[in-house]
């Protein structure tokens, strides 16, 4: 018992220098560091294709990619990154209900997301984008053979953002069964502002990949 | 504990309506016939305007202590040093005739 109280003292006091309000926030951003670097690997690799396929031809995007569908996706991410801020600042405020009401349209916009990427993914394969081909109807033939790499590249980076979407949404659930439980206060909500970090880091993937993706 | 250092929350919806806003100018740049280049390099500034507005204020990092800015801005730097660092290989490799056939020399080990 003597131990236990001692250890008890021993995290009361101790404060990382980076992030002293919390211990796991310091976890979360090495993490996201981490994970900006898988991302942008992926990205770089994409650049350093195409600028290589520069000579041959690559696709442009926007000739096979729906670019009003994604341009919602973007805006419904910032609306849930939004109503994400907006549940931190209402458990900061003691408010636990309108808490809760924002995780919950938090959650729906990553469920509403995910359902129109299934929803273009579909249609692309439909429409021939696979990880060995590309749609060739109106395209010139130089094009077609130099951008044997747009529909693996695709899949690879948008498939990777949307797992961490998924990963995303069950976390949100998480700490929205724990927000319904009471375990959050207004002194006690760390872990609703570290879930926020993460799910701001797959909204500002999102600007990237959009970008590089779908508008270059 | 110790204190929250923002507990002053910025105006959120005024973040939100520019990062709309600048959404709706990406799409804008997309549309005229704009010379490549010019068109990436506003695109990127765009997207790269949008990210910093969603680790500033969403993420809270300008609140943070500036030691850890500086390091979450280390992996972004060291991302585009990979860009230029892959992009040698892949265009010298389809600009030089008869680079497709890549003559390989059998090295012998078998003295070692």
């Amino acid at each position: 018992m003597e131990h236990a109280t001692t250890l008890d003292h021993t995290e009361d006091v101790y404060e990382p220098s980076l992030t002293p309000d919390s211990l796991g926030k310091l976890g979360m951003w090495v993490f996201l560091v981490g994970d900006t670097m898988s991302f942008g690997a992926l990205l770089a690799a994409y650049a350093a294709i195409r600028a290589g396929a520069g000579a041959i031809g690559w696709v442009p995007p926007t000739e096979i990619l729906g670019i009003e569908l994604t341009a919602f996706m973007t805006f419904l991410l910032i609306c849930s990154s939004v109503t994400m801020v907006k549940a931190l600042e209402s458990i900061q405020n003691g408010n636990v209900s309108r808490m809760c009401m924002f995780l919950g349209l938090t959650i729906g916009g990553g469920i509403i997301f995910l359902g129109l990427q299934a929803y273009e993914w579909y249609h692309l394969i439909h429409h021939g984008l696979t990880l060995t081909g590309i749609p060739d109807h109106g395209l010139s033939g130089a094009a077609v053979s130099g951008s044997t790499l747009f529909g693996p590249t695709f899949y690879a980076i948008t498939g990777f953002h949307g797992m961490h979407v998924t990963g995303g949404v069950i976390y949100l659930i998480v700490i929205l069964i724990h927000g319904l439980r009471g375990r959050y206060t207004a002194e006690f909500n760390h872990e609703v502002e570290i879930v926020g970090l993460y799910w701001h880091f797959v909204d500002l993937i999102w600007i990237m990949v959009f970008t590089f993706i779908y508008l270059l | 504990m110790a204190q929250n250092g923002h507990k002053e929350h910025p105006k959120y919806m005024n973040i939100f309506w520019w990062l709309t806003g600048l959404t709706v100018l990406e799409l804008l740049v997309v549309i005229p016939d704009f010379p490549t280049v010019v068109k990436a390099i506003l695109l990127i500034g765009l997207a790269c305007a949008k990210a910093i507005l969603v680790a500033n204020y969403f993420m809270h990092l300008k609140f943070e202590r500036r030691t850890l800015a500086i390091i979450v801005m280390t992996p972004f730097i060291i991302c585009v040093l990979l860009v230029f660092a892959l992009m040698p290989d892949l265009t010298l490799d389809s600009r030089i005739e008869g680079a497709t056939q890549p003559t390989t020399e059998v090295v012998d080990t078998s003295a070692h």
